[in-house]
């Protein structure tokens, strides 16, 4: 081994990254690819505005799926974006460099880590039966905050932290108490930044099934109320997938799924970006 | 200056927001509202129903129960009836729980499920024996299925078909009709083999055999379609009509299991499900109970 | 009424500081209430029958874990060992080779692979993979469709932060190596790669995480069969797989030990972390001091 030359480990090397990483990358484009191609030619405005079929048939729209989808992450985000916002005020802003500090952060980093099924299984334990829920949008959404909340705070406190000192020190030396200070400079300073973990979170409660396939119930009705079941978009593909064989109606949810995580990727880098531009700036 | 006027819109945006999200709630709270509130309105002369009905558990009932709320929702415009899968274990317990307001159940239920709940027959429904649609077996004994099942037959060529490995695909423990089948064909000293393929629902399984030329499973008989081979059993294959004319003997009750006797709303709904009209629906793809 | 300012700052500080600990709470909630939910199958069943059974019966009350904890293992092993050479030849070649051109091309779609959902990943497993794997032998769920399957889907990660991690060694020792006549290749496989060491093992960690944690992709291409698998074609089970496949139909012991599972599971993957991480870091170490 060690008698060839530098010069030709180099060349197969080089020759190695760039067929294992190029084939890679191209192989998991070309995955992509194929959904779309699958998925585009079945979807229309018909196929978004009409109800599924109920679970068995597979035939019908997405309608009901959308709809249970934005209901969803409505309530979700609106009890994950405040408590999230908070922690990450305290972390950033308040958290002396304690034991008890280092026992929240700890507690957020194991939180980040448990699969997603878990936090399902708590969710049906408690949401689901306990509190008597049942299988609905409320106790999927609950599940879903648990879930989130450890990105949602770490983004965010990201973000806060970002907004420069002297934001800060202006305003203290203008006599504003230290809560005036974080609610009126450095918040509103960090709302970009705030948004974008907002996007973020968004988008893995998109993709989320394990958590949500145990609490909400997989119901493809129109949902009435909090209370009601429903499925969302990635859960719509699975059940197209494993219970019926529309394969195509399965590929054109995938081609939806797909076209809304790239514009919420799309967004949150643009947000990130003008964010990143804006405090560089000030 | 042109901070504060950045600073004030910002204000703005997040005065937007929080009227938005205060919107949501109370959007929300008024839906939770009415789904509560199953109320029945009595006037002189016409009847007038209205409320959410939930019901959960088998999906082998699933896709009847569905065609059933459908049809009393048309009825009843006002009347959401919510149909969910699950499992008829789950189904029983929910409804013992009261999670649910009825539960669905494709097999007797065990005396120990038994206090405390109503129970009402709404169907019939063989399980059938299904194969990939270009399988050439066609019929086969019943002490031949209990050895495929249990695994002392693996290959297709031990019974008349091509030299290919049988794929075994099972469903899940707590099925409804995992236990049916288990009880009507395997008998009590025959376990399903560990090595079949298992799926969690009836839909799930008639995909896989569908995908699999070498594969074979049981299926509930309102799930066959021409996807799928009937294999026969004994020369009788598991269609609607052996079923009905009794000459198939694998044949399970469909129930629904209500906490306590039902009343109200969902005793409406399931005396509909008994009713000429019910039952017509019910016809369709299962035996009718009358 | 006008409340005073520093009330209001009290009251705000203690508002946040009970946000905070929201995460601690769930955490303690989550533990509490699994393992509440399954302690009665460990008592029951006995935590080391509950382990290394090798039968899964509930309907017999059998409650043995251990065909799905092989499961879990070798799909994960799988799949990491597929994954760790092409994520870092990727992240190698997006952060030193591949040229700007072709870089700003590959890098967004790297990005937007990783906010990939999980099902996506398992509808092409069904659709393309186990059809595939059938040719091969076997019924095509398998637990090499759920390896191809869990690799594409950890990829993403591993090559996202390792990329990020080998784009931030100090350009200066790049220089240094290139200026001491090193090639390009000694310059990545000796100076570039064991500095970003730290970055590398954390996307592995990070994708490993994702592979033992993932579940439905897993219940639509692996088969769910409770035997111990023997061969890469076999199906097979994975603790996540047994949980959601069963939590709809079980009642009673059979419930439990599902949490049961569920507690095995975070064990499982604290454990693996944890090894993973310790065997990584001394592993690179060594080679370090090797080279020095």
């Amino acid at each position: 081994m060690r008698n060839i030359s530098p010069k030709t480990v180099q060349k197969i090397a080089m020759t190695a990254v760039w067929a294992g990483g190029f084939i890679t990358v191209a192989i998991l484009l070309l995955i992509i690819i194929y959904v779309l191609f699958q998925g585009l030619p079945s979807i229309s405005l018909d196929f978004l505005l009409t109800a599924p079929q109920g679970g068995l048939s597979g035939e019908g729209g997405i309608s009901t799926v959308i709809v249970s989808t934005v209901y969803l992450i409505g309530v979700t985000l609106l009890i994950l974006v405040p408590v999230g916002i908070g922690a990450a005020v305290y972390l950033a802003e308040y958290a002396p460099s304690n034991r008890f500090t280092g026992f929240i952060r700890y507690g957020i980093e194991v939180l980040a880590g448990v699969p997603s099924i878990i936090f399902g299984l708590f969710g049906f334990v408690l949401f689901v039966t306990a509190l008597h829920l049942k299988f609905s949008i409320l106790s999927g959404a609950l599940t879903l905050v648990c879930l989130l909340l450890p990105t949602m705070i770490r983004t965010t406190e990201e973000a806060i932290k970002a907004v420069p000192r002297s934001y800060r020190e202006g305003a203290l030396a203008l006599g504003c108490t230290r809560w005036q200070t974080i609610a009126k400079v450095v918040i509103p300073a960090a709302i970009p930044g705030i948004i974008t973990s907002i996007i973020l979170c968004t988008g893995r409660a998109i993709g989320e099934t394990a958590c949500l396939y145990v609490t909400m119930g997989g119901s493809a009705a129109m949902p009435t109320s909090l209370l009601s079941g429903g499925r969302t978009l990635s859960l719509h593909v699975f059940y197209l997938a494993m219970e019926t064989r529309a394969m195509d109606k399965a590929m054109a949810t995938a081609t939806v799924l797909i076209i809304v995580i790239v514009v919420v990727n799309a967004f949150t880098n643009w947000l990130a970006h003008w964010f990143y531009v804006r405090m560089n700036r000030g | 200056m042109k901070k504060l006027n950045t600073n004030l819109k910002k204000k703005s945006f997040v005065a937007t927001l929080l009227v938005l999200s205060i919107a949501l709630v109370t959007l929300a709270g008024c839906g939770g509202e009415s789904a509560t509130t199953a109320t029945k309105t009595t006037t002189s002369t016409t009847y007038t129903l209205a409320g959410t009905i939930t019901e959960s558990g088998s999906t082998t009932v699933q896709p009847l129960a569905e065609r059933l709320g459908a049809a009393f929702t048309a009825l009843y415009p006002k009347v959401t009836v919510i149909i969910q899968g699950g499992g008829s274990s789950v189904g029983i317990k929910s409804a013992t729980d009261g999670t649910v307001d009825i539960g669905a159940a494709s097999r007797d239920l065990k005396d120990s499920e038994k206090p405390g709940l109503g129970e009402t027959v709404i169907a019939r429904d063989g399980i059938a024996i299904i194969a990939h649609s270009s399988q050439t077996v066609s019929n086969l004994t019943k002490q031949q299925i209990i050895d495929i099942f249990s695994g002392k037959i693996t290959n297709w060529k031990e019974l008349g078909g091509a030299d290919k490995k049988i794929t075994v695909v099972s469903r899940e423990e707590g099925s409804g009709t995992r236990s049916a089948f288990e009880e009507l064909v395997m008998g009590s000293d025959n376990k399903i083999v560990d090595t079949a393929i298992l799926q969690s629902s009836n839909g799930a399984v008639r995909t896989t055999i569908a995908g699999d030329p070498n594969a074979i499973a049981y299926l509930s008989c309102g799930y066959v379609d021409n996807a799928v081979k009937v294999v026969s059993i004994d020369g009788v294959a598991g269609t609607e009509a052996n079923v009905k004319n009794g000459t198939y003997k694998i044949v399970r009750p469909l129930l629904f299991v209500t906490k306590g006797q039902p009343t109200g709303l969902v005793k409406e709904f399931i005396d509909f499900c008994l009713s000429d009209a019910g039952q017509k629906i019910v016809s369709e793809d299962y035996i009718s109970v009358k | 009424m006008k409340i005073p300012h520093h009330l209001t700052d009290k009251f705000a500080k203690y508002t946040v500081l009970v946000c905070a600990a929201s995460s601690v709470i769930i955490l303690a909630a989550i533990t509490v209430f699994i393992v509440l939910q399954g302690m009665p199958t460990f008592q029951k069943v006995g935590v080391f029958d509950f382990l290394f059974g090798t039968e899964w019966r509930p309907t017999y009350d059998k409650y043995g874990i251990l065909a799905m904890i092989v499961g879990s293992t070798a799909v994960t092993i799988g799949a990491l060992a597929q994954a760790i050479p092409l994520g870092i030849a990727c992240a190698i070649l997006l952060a030193e080779v591949a040229p700007n051109r072709i870089r700003s091309f590959l890098r967004p779609a790297v990005e937007l692979l990783v906010g990939i959902p999980s099902v996506i990943y398992g509808l092409i497993g069904m659709v393309l993979i186990v059809p595939a794997v059938r040719h091969i032998g076997g019924s095509g769920f398998s637990i090499l469709a759920a390896c191809l399957v869990l690799t594409a889907m950890v990829l993403p990660t591993i090559i996202s932060i390792s990329e990020d991690s080998i784009r931030a060694v100090p350009h200066a020792y790049k220089e240094g190596a290139l200026a001491l006549g090193a090639t390009r290749w000694q310059t990545i496989s000796r100076v570039l790669l064991p500095s970003a060491r730290s970055g590398i093992i954390a996307s592995i960690v990070l994708g490993m995480g994702r592979a033992v944690g993932e579940t439905m992709a897993m219940i639509m291409v692996i088969g769910n069969a409770i035997a111990f698998p023997k061969s890469p074609l076999d199906p097979a089970r994975t603790l996540t797989g047994n949980i959601a496949v069963e939590i709809n139909y079980a009642t009673g012991t059979h419930e439990s030990a599902l949490f049961a599972t569920g507690i095995v599971l975070l064990i499982f993957i604290i454990v693996l972390n944890t090894i993973t991480t310790v065997v990584l870091r001394r592993g690179i170490q060594k080679h370090a001091e090797h080279l020095t």
